[in-house]
């Protein structure tokens, strides 16, 4: 292992190190975390994934010395707290679990300000306002309430506020939104992705949903039953590349559909398609429709939004004007939404295509199956993913596999 | 004399009576209270400890009142001090018994989530758990009180304070004048007692148990 370079070198220490973290339960024969080593570095979320009794909750426990370990060490920002004060280690750190745990007889401010009030903090009232408004709480209605006053969903964020309230450089959180319908969970990750970009923590996330943790992570270790590391990679290179045959298994089949989570509209160039206006002649449309190869064109409105996919034998069947026509768009996509939405988009159009617009709702491009073919076919030769170049160096010591 | 003839001429002594009974209930609940919870908290986390303690505990409520206070007179004589312990015996086994089922209760992931933050075992107890157990320990202190409201009337044998002196002496004197009316200001007055307590714990309640968790 590097010493810590004061002056900062290229090679930046990882905000959490773990080194051979074993954890053996009295009266177990085998280890319930075994030799694991784990890096994370500052500003990413990393996520344990596993089958259900691999370890995943005692390694978080680990980290925050919930659990004592038999053997290995912990580091965080350099400093090995193995044998820290456990208590004043964990003001230092962001603890969120299923059950959230908020304190019921103390109202949402006073459960947010617990840490931050232990560390004798001032201001804590404009704080707790703060991080309201960061989860999306309004802060005058919230404030005063009960939890029990709290939908699940509500619960959860303010769990998320009340682990940042002291600021912690590092959270760690236990099947956040495991206990959460899926439309709310999908709404919570979005938002907390979101969070995570302007607060820029280092998380350990711990889910058993492999889609979950390809969505919300920059890493995932995936562990075997009893706490082993099977992989320990950017989620694109464990669809790609699993090492081994656990490991392609726990992804399960569809990898490379799931690999479409990765990559956002923005990252592909979107597809030219033929378009009409209320106004234009149906024979026009046609001929348009039949130089281009397509089977439908896309018919705008006045302001320039997609309005309904017109086929060959609509426009065909002559002299009607366009604007009764066609099937009308159901969903479009945005620029910032992921390549497997916009499939989904696509799936549902019956004409092939997903219409993309901008945030005003106008019109720029498609995408459709070849875009979304060439996207797969470049995640499998690169592990593409925008923010992802930098550390495949990183990657390539712990995985030989990498960069085949 | 009719009973409230008898009430009318008799109210002086009666009013002392009732208040030395309401006070000598109140003094032993509260210290029974500190000990019996000091007791659950130091036991309800190891399964042996507690049981061990709730064993003993409920021995002294099962010695008959009369025995266990002439038991305490070749070690406290008799009166007031000796009154004060033999209630403080009884009123013990609600009382820690809900104080150890009260800090069980709490929702496993709120003591988790409340050590995951840093708090200390103190710290804990004081901010997080016994505030929660707090409705179950107070139901506790409340049987204890009915408990103990009706024994204190027997600490009349031993020269203990209250309305057990009217009862005593009404049945001691059975057939003479005013026999009855005296044994049933005494049963009266600790009726009216019972009812004068649960009325103060219905707002002891009220006042000291967050709206978070009030039922
Ligand atoms: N306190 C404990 N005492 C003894 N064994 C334990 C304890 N906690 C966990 N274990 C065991 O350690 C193993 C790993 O448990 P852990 O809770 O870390 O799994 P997990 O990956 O979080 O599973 P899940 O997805 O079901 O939450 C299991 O075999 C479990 O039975
Ligand atoms: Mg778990």
């Amino acid at each position: 292992m590097s010493a810590p370079t004061p002056t900062g070198g290229s090679e930046a220490e990882p905000m959490i190190r773990l080194e051979g973290l074993q954890k053996r339960f009295p009266g177990q024969a085998e280890p319930a975390v075994d030799d694991l080593s784990l890096d994370v570095p500052e500003g990413e979320i990393a996520v344990l994934v596993g089958p259900s009794g691999c370890g995943k909750t005692t390694t978080l426990k680990l980290i925050n010395r919930l659990i004592e370990p038999t053997a290995g060490r912990i580091v965080i920002a350099g400093e090995d707290v193995t044998h820290a004060d456990p208590d004043s280690l964990r003001r230092r750190i962001g603890y969120v679990i299923q059950q959230v745990g908020l304190f019921p007889h103390m109202t949402i401010a006073e459960n947010i300000a617990t840490v931050p009030q232990m560390l004798g903090w001032k201001g804590i009232d404009a704080r707790v306002d703060e991080l309201l408004e960061l989860v999306g709480m309004e802060p005058a209605t919230y404030r005063g309430r009960y939890p029990r006053e709290l939908s699940g969903g509500q619960s959860q964020r303010v769990g998320v506020a009340r682990a940042l309230a002291a600021d912690p450089p590092v959270l760690l959180m236990d099947e956040p939104f495991g206990a959460i319908d899926p439309i709310t969970r999908e709404r919570l990750q979005d938002e907390f992705l979101r969070l995570q970009g302007e607060v820029r923590k280092t998380i350990v996330f711990v889910t058993h949903d492999i889609d979950e943790a390809i969505k919300m992570g920059d890493r995932i270790a995936l562990l075997r039953i009893g706490g082993r590391l099977a992989q320990y990679d950017r989620p694109q290179r464990l669809l790609i590349d699993p090492a081994d045959a656990f490991v392609a298994e726990f992804i399960g089949g569809g990898a490379r559909v799931k690999g479409l989570r990765l990559v956002t509209v923005d990252d592909v160039e979107l597809t030219e398609w033929p378009t009409a206006r209320p106004g234009d002649e149906a024979a026009r449309v046609l001929a348009l429709l039949r130089e281009s190869d397509r089977g439908h064109a896309l018919l705008l409105d006045p302001e320039g939004r997609p309005r309904s996919w017109l086929s060959r034998e609509e426009l065909g069947r002559n002299g009607r004007p366009l604007e009764g026509l066609g099937e009308t768009v159901g969903t479009t996509v945005e620029v910032d939404d992921t390549l497997h939405q916009a499939l989904d988009a696509l799936l549902a159009s019956g004409a092939g295509a997903a219409a993309v617009v901008d945030p005003s709702g106008r019109y720029r491009g498609v995408v459709d199956l070849a875009t979304l073919a060439a996207a797969v076919a470049a995640m499998a030769v690169n592990g593409h993913r925008p923010a992802g170049a930098e550390a495949e160096a990183a990657n390539s010591e712990r995985d030989p596999a990498a960069g085949s | 004399m009719s009973f409230l003839e008898y009430l009318d001429s008799r109210s002086d002594i009666v009013v002392q009576l009732t208040v030395e009974h309401a006070e000598v209930v109140a003094l032993s609940i509260l210290i029974a209270t500190v000990i019996g919870v000091a007791l659950g908290v130091a036991t309800y986390e190891r399964d042996r400890a507690s049981r061990l303690t709730l064993a003993i505990c409920a021995i002294f409520l099962t010695i008959p009142s009369l025995a266990l206070f002439a038991l305490l007179i070749p070690q406290l004589g008799i009166g007031y001090l000796p009154t004060v312990v033999g209630l403080v015996l009884y009123a013990l086994l609600p009382i820690v018994r809900n104080t150890i089922t009260g800090l069980r209760q709490v929702d496993a992931a709120v003591v988790e989530s409340a050590r995951g933050m840093g708090m200390g075992r103190w710290r804990r107890l004081r901010r997080i758990e016994l505030p929660l157990a707090w409705p179950v320990i107070l139901t506790g202190i409340r049987v204890s009180t009915l408990i103990t409201l009706g024994i204190a009337a027997i600490a009349a044998v031993i020269n203990g304070p209250g309305l057990g002196e009217l009862i005593f002496s009404g049945l001691s004197r059975i057939g003479a004048v005013n026999d009855v009316n005296e044994i049933l200001t005494g049963v009266l007055g600790v009726m009216v007692l019972a009812l004068l307590f649960d009325l103060a714990f219905f707002v002891l309640r009220r006042v000291t148990t967050s709206p978070g968790v009030r039922a």
